[in-house]
């Protein structure tokens, strides 16, 4: 498709083949791609950026599924970025989020974009936050983040999302698990999921003696919502809680403070894909006499005088 | 490759046996490509909005079940109908020999049946992505 301008008018009228052809341009630094994300920022209106993360299995797509249905309901439009792992070996990767979500496949205002990590740890891929914005432009007000399916560390989603909710499943361990430093204690919202299994109970409570623990900046703990996502239960429950936070948080300036610290981390992340980029190839042709701490210096020196 | 190459593989009607659209999809992604599976029982429209979405190069249907040469070219007319003629169409399954000459003419890029080797496949895809 077509130039640059049919591609920034077709977001804006929310047609899905400028969209999808936006993301691809900014996924793949395509030509084109600077012009595309430097005229979004005047397009977007307001929005909320929830970010789902939790341990593969946990009914992430799942619960993106059951959100996606309360938020239509409310006549909103809603974006799907769903990450899924590439392979460290072939660079491909299968992307099955969507099974779960193709009972909106047809609606013209839900917008689902997967996308493979390409290397990235963290459980995002780079141009997520890009697609945030392009699907913003094109009028979504809620834009669900499904990260890839994580352990205890991958924290990325923290710095992208305004609101972040860590899916949990009982059966993957026992209650020293989530006494355990890390992801737990930087999520907003804990969502105890497959309530109806053997275990959740005991989950449930675990997370909850966990939360009471910690107070948030309102003096509250960390809310616990208890959802059989398969079936839609407590949905409306967990819909009413995000709700909740959005508004202490838009009150508080807590929003927009995220949101500068997003756009910042945003920065370093593409300034340090940039200098990988640079710095893989030098480290390569390098004589290694030095330590790679001393080489690396060295290095970036001289990266330093040729940018 | 500099430009990801993205390929939905999907299965249209009403058959539910989806080992060899999995076994598709599991060769594409070992040969780099990233693969989005939509899972069985899908609609021609529900597959083209997908694929649109997703932008992908080309979208690879499966179908056992007999339905191809109604299911196969209502892909291809949904995708021309929300403007994206571009993304090729191939598709396999329990094909008799006398429909494959029916796909083609049908706009259906390339049409493997029960023998086609992992590599014929895998190559057919390559051909269509990279004439993008």
């Amino acid at each position: 498709m077509k130039s640059i301008d049919d591609i920034l008018a077709g977001i804006t009228a929310g047609q899905p083949r400028a969209i999808g052809r936006a993301i691809t341009l900014v996924e793949n630094q395509q030509e084109g791609s600077e012009a595309v994300l430097s005229h979004l920022d005047s397009l977007v209106c307001n929005y909320l950026v929830l970010g789902i993360t939790g341990p593969p299995g946990a009914g992430k797509s799942t619960l993106t599924s059951r959100l996606i249905e309360q938020y239509r309901a409310d006549g909103e439009r809603v974006g799907v970025i769903a990450i899924d792992p590439s392979s460290p070996l072939s660079g491909g990767a299968i992307l099955g989020d969507r099974i779960r979500m193709m009972r909106h496949a047809k609606d013209p205002d839900v917008v689902i974009r997967s996308m493979a990590t390409r290397g990235r740890l963290g459980g995002l891929c780079s141009a997520a936050g890009s697609a945030v914005r392009i699907m913003a432009a094109s009028g979504c007000s809620k834009i669900i983040i499904e990260t890839v399916g994580v352990g205890q560390s991958e924290m990325d989603i923290i710095g992208l999302a305004d609101l972040t909710l860590l899916a949990l499943a009982p059966g993957l361990g026992d209650d020293i698990q989530a006494m355990k430093a890390g992801l737990l204690e930087v999520v907003d919202l804990l969502v105890v999921n497959k309530n109806d299994l053997r275990g959740a109970e005991n989950l449930a409570m675990d997370l909850e003696g966990v939360a009471r623990q910690r107070e948030d900046k309102y003096g509250l703990p960390t809310r616990v919502c208890r959802t059989i996502a398969s079936e839609g239960q407590g949905i409306e429950q967990l819909v009413a809680l995000i709700a909740e936070l959005e508004s202490l948080h838009s009150e508080s300036g807590e929003m927009n403070r995220r949101r500068q610290v997003s756009r910042n981390r945003e920065v370093v992340d593409w300034g340090l894909d940039m200098i990988r980029e640079k710095l893989e190839p030098l480290a390569a042709l390098h004589k290694h006499e030095a330590s790679p701490q001393k080489t690396a210096v060295q290095l970036l020196q001289k990266l330093w005088l040729d940018l | 490759m500099t430009t990801k190459h993205r390929i939905l593989i999907g299965k249209p009607g009403l058959d539910g046996h989806d080992r060899g659209a999995k076994v598709i999809a599991r060769a594409l992604r070992d040969a780099g490509y990233e693969v989005v599976y939509t899972g069985i029982r899908r609609s021609p429209a529900e597959i083209a909005a997908a694929a649109i979405q997703e932008d992908v190069a080309a979208v690879g249907l499966s179908s056992l079940s007999g339905a191809h040469l109604r299911l196969f070219p209502a892909v291809v007319e949904e995708l021309r109908h929300g403007g994206a003629a571009d993304i090729a169409v191939l598709g396999g399954g329990v094909i008799p020999e006398d429909d494959v000459a029916v796909l083609l003419a049908a706009g259906i890029k390339a049409v493997f049946t029960p023998g086609t080797s992992l590599e014929e496949v895998v190559q057919a895809f390559a051909a269509v992505c990279d004439e993008q």
